[in-house]
């Protein structure tokens, strides 16, 4: 049995239909993340899963409890983080872990014990008694995670947990999650736009454009999966007519796209393609003004599954971007 | 019953963490019960009167003499003399004086004849409270002047004996019912209108629907911590208010416990109905634009500054609903008469009933879900 099941899971408002027909398994013990552009509707599946929206058609099993008939016996077994920020500002660390606690019905005792070893885990222990309007994103954020851990769950969903940290906050999240999956023998489910970080952490990734799932395998297998291992990118002092199918025939060249004077070039094998690309520039008598060879990373094949790297979209604001509200932290 | 408590104690904790707000929703009704109390309801004086003689007659100089006796005493009016009337009709026109009394030539001709002697009063009546006073003080006047010196041993006039079953309630006693009442007002506002969408926009209530509490026990837990806070706030006026309102005996206990009993009622009722309005609100400007709007709804039509009897049919009708009212006449009750719960038994009846219907309507309308 998976942790988690997900069946023609679909949620429209509408016409539109933000996540469509979605199905995947996540098994236990994985970390498992959920790429996708703005708007792809990754917030909206993560919104289904942990109940707070219900599904227009679909299920989803999470242990095997259904998350429309068994809504409270998924809440006791999930740890959730959501997008927002969502500590209680006035009060201190361990008080906001502590109504947590109380609203899962730890007992005391037990409460105690456990708010002091997360508050350890997140390394907070010495804050522990101060307001948390006085912590950084970053601090907020560790005591999120150690709040969606006060009742054990076995599976932990995290919507963007590093976005609007700074890169030391979000390495030392992303140590933290791994350390604490480990330790507590947790399966983990998390959306992100940070490609580096998807690559280095997650166990298996699933890429999701317009509501629907356009790749799933783990990082290594998906960037294997893109045509070419190495991406160069090159630009010439002056560029021939017929110089980009010259590009094309060069050996192991896959794909070849050009902007202008700039050519991307996938290729299967990088020094190989850059040794020939050279020599073809100098019989040709061109100089070759720039050039940089990489591997293929996640961006590419988010872009190469996704089909482009921006997406503009029309919103709605949310509500926690009035002006009117009385500031706080 | 734990989560409930959870929810209770969350909100109570940071309530005694931002003291601006415990001193908003306390302080400001007791500033406005001080300065509506003491700006209504004060005995007007004063007041600039031009007196135009144009009669210098014995009755008219009579009079003048009767009528400077209240200006050094009563000090209604200050007395100011023309030789002029079109000068004393200029004066009140451009505001230097408030009303110009004309004796007209013939006055101390037609005294004499008992031929109805006429004096006029030439009043600027866009402000109906001092007009009414001159009127009123001038009409007294009247009354010994026109008596006749040798009484008959035998009168037939029918006269009014006024008996006051209360000692004389000043104005700002009369406002301390809704004064109270309009603190637990602003505490439901601010905690169950504004910080509630404030929490629920950043995303707070968020992190609790993840969490296997019941539908009833969040809205339990919400309604109860902030109807712990509009008690607060109403206890505090019940007390500081009585004492700067000059109440007799405020701090007597079993005075202040049937007071409690009272503010209870109303707190549940008006967080209630905040919970109500609020349920299906997202947008944090939302409590904000309504609060004055609401207030003004509310809080007038209550019979707590002006008498219901005296309101037109259409807003009887606000008056009967309004759960302002019934807190209002309550609190009338045990500040100004000190009566006992029996005769508010029905005003706390409506209350309950009231927050019961409002609390009903909110748990049907609220979502489990975003």
């Amino acid at each position: 049995m998976f942790d988690l099941e997900v069946e023609n899971l679909t949620k429209c408002f509408g016409d539109f239909c933000a996540v469509d027909h979605l199905a995947f398994n996540v098994e236990h013990g994985e970390i498992f993340g959920l790429l996708g552009p703005n708007g792809a509707g990754k917030s909206t599946l993560i919104r289904m899963l942990t109940t707070l929206v219900p599904p227009t058609s679909g299920t989803a099993r999470i242990f095997g409890f259904d998350i429309v008939r068994d809504a409270n016996s998924v809440r006791q077994s999930i740890g959730v983080i959501p997008q927002a920020m969502t500590s209680d500002l006035d009060l201190s660390a361990e008080e906001n872990m502590s109504i947590f606690a109380k609203l899962y019905s730890i007992p005391r005792d037990k409460r105690r014990r456990t708010i002091r070893e997360l508050l350890k885990a997140v390394d907070l222990d010495q804050w522990a008694d101060k307001p948390v309007k006085m912590f950084s994103g970053g601090m907020r954020r560790r005591l999120e995670i150690a709040r969606g851990l006060v009742h054990e769950p076995k599976i932990f969903f995290l919507d963007e947990p590093t976005t609007g940290l700074d890169p030391v906050s979000r390495v030392a999240v992303w140590d933290m999650l791994a350390r604490l999956k480990s330790q507590r023998d947790l399966t983990i489910l998390v959306t992100t736009h940070y490609m580096d970080e998807a690559d280095k952490l997650c166990d298996r990734v699933a890429i999701v454009d317009h509501g629907k799932l356009v790749a799933l395998d783990s990082p290594l297998k998906l960037k294997a999966s893109i045509p070419g291992k190495n991406i160069l990118e090159v630009s010439f002092s002056e560029v021939p007519s017929g110089w980009e199918d010259v590009l094309k025939r060069l050996p192991e060249v896959a794909d070849v796209k050009s902007d202008d004077h700039v050519f991307r070039i996938s290729s299967n094998n990088g020094p190989r393609t850059t040794t020939e690309l050279l020599e073809a520039a100098r019989t040709a008598g061109i100089a070759v003004t720039s050039l940089s060879v990489q591997s293929t990373t996640l961006d590419d094949v988010f872009v190469h599954y996704t089909g482009h790297q921006l997406r503009d979209a029309l919103q709605a604001p949310p509500a926690s971007s009035s002006p009117f509200m009385i500031p706080r932290g | 019953m734990r989560r409930i408590w959870a929810i209770i104690e969350r909100d109570l904790r940071r309530f005694r963490r931002s003291p601006t707000l415990i001193i908003v929703s306390m302080v400001l009704p007791l500033v406005q019960l001080v300065v509506l109390g003491y700006a209504f309801g004060g005995k007007i004086k004063n007041l600039k009167v031009g007196v135009v003689d144009q009669d210098h007659g014995v009755p008219a100089i009579k009079l003048k003499e009767m009528f400077q006796a209240v200006a050094a005493n009563a000090r209604t009016f200050d007395t100011v003399p023309y030789s002029d009337q079109a000068m004393a009709l200029r004066d009140l026109r451009t505001g230097r004086i408030n009303g110009v009394l004309n004796i007209p030539p013939n006055f101390s001709r037609d005294v004499l004849a008992g031929a109805s002697p006429r004096v006029a009063l030439v009043e600027d009546n866009t402000d109906q409270f001092s007009a009414s006073a001159l009127e009123g003080s001038l009409d007294q006047l009247l009354v010994p002047y026109n008596s006749k010196s040798i009484q008959p041993r035998l009168t037939a006039d029918a006269t009014l004996s006024i008996v006051e079953i209360y000692p004389y309630v000043p104005y700002i006693q009369y406002l301390l019912p809704g004064t109270i009442v309009m603190a637990i007002f602003i505490s439901a506002m601010i905690g169950g209108g504004i910080i509630y969408i404030d929490d629920k926009a950043r995303g707070l209530h968020e992190g609790y629907l993840v969490t296997p509490i019941r539908k009833l026990e969040l809205i339990m837990g919400f309604n109860l911590s902030g109807a712990i806070k509009a008690v607060l706030a109403g206890m505090v006026l019940v007390t500081c208010g009585s004492i700067i309102a000059g109440i007799p005996d405020p701090l007597n206990i079993l005075r202040l416990a049937r007071m409690a009993i009272l503010v209870m009622a109303a707190a549940l009722a008006l967080i209630s109905m905040m919970f109500l309005l609020m349920v299906r609100v997202n947008d944090p400007l939302v409590p904000r634009a309504i609060f004055g709007v609401l207030n003004t709804v509310l809080f007038f039509p209550s019979g707590a500054v002006y008498p219901i009897q005296g309101f037109p049919p259409w807003m009887r009708v606000l008056t009967a609903v309004d759960p302002f009212t019934y807190a209002v006449h309550g609190f009338k009750e045990l500040v100004l008469k000190n009566t006992g719960l029996m005769a508010i038994s029905f005003d706390i009846a409506y209350l309950l009933g009231f927050a019961v219907l409002t609390m009903a309507a909110a748990t049907l309308l609220f979502r489990r879900t975003l």
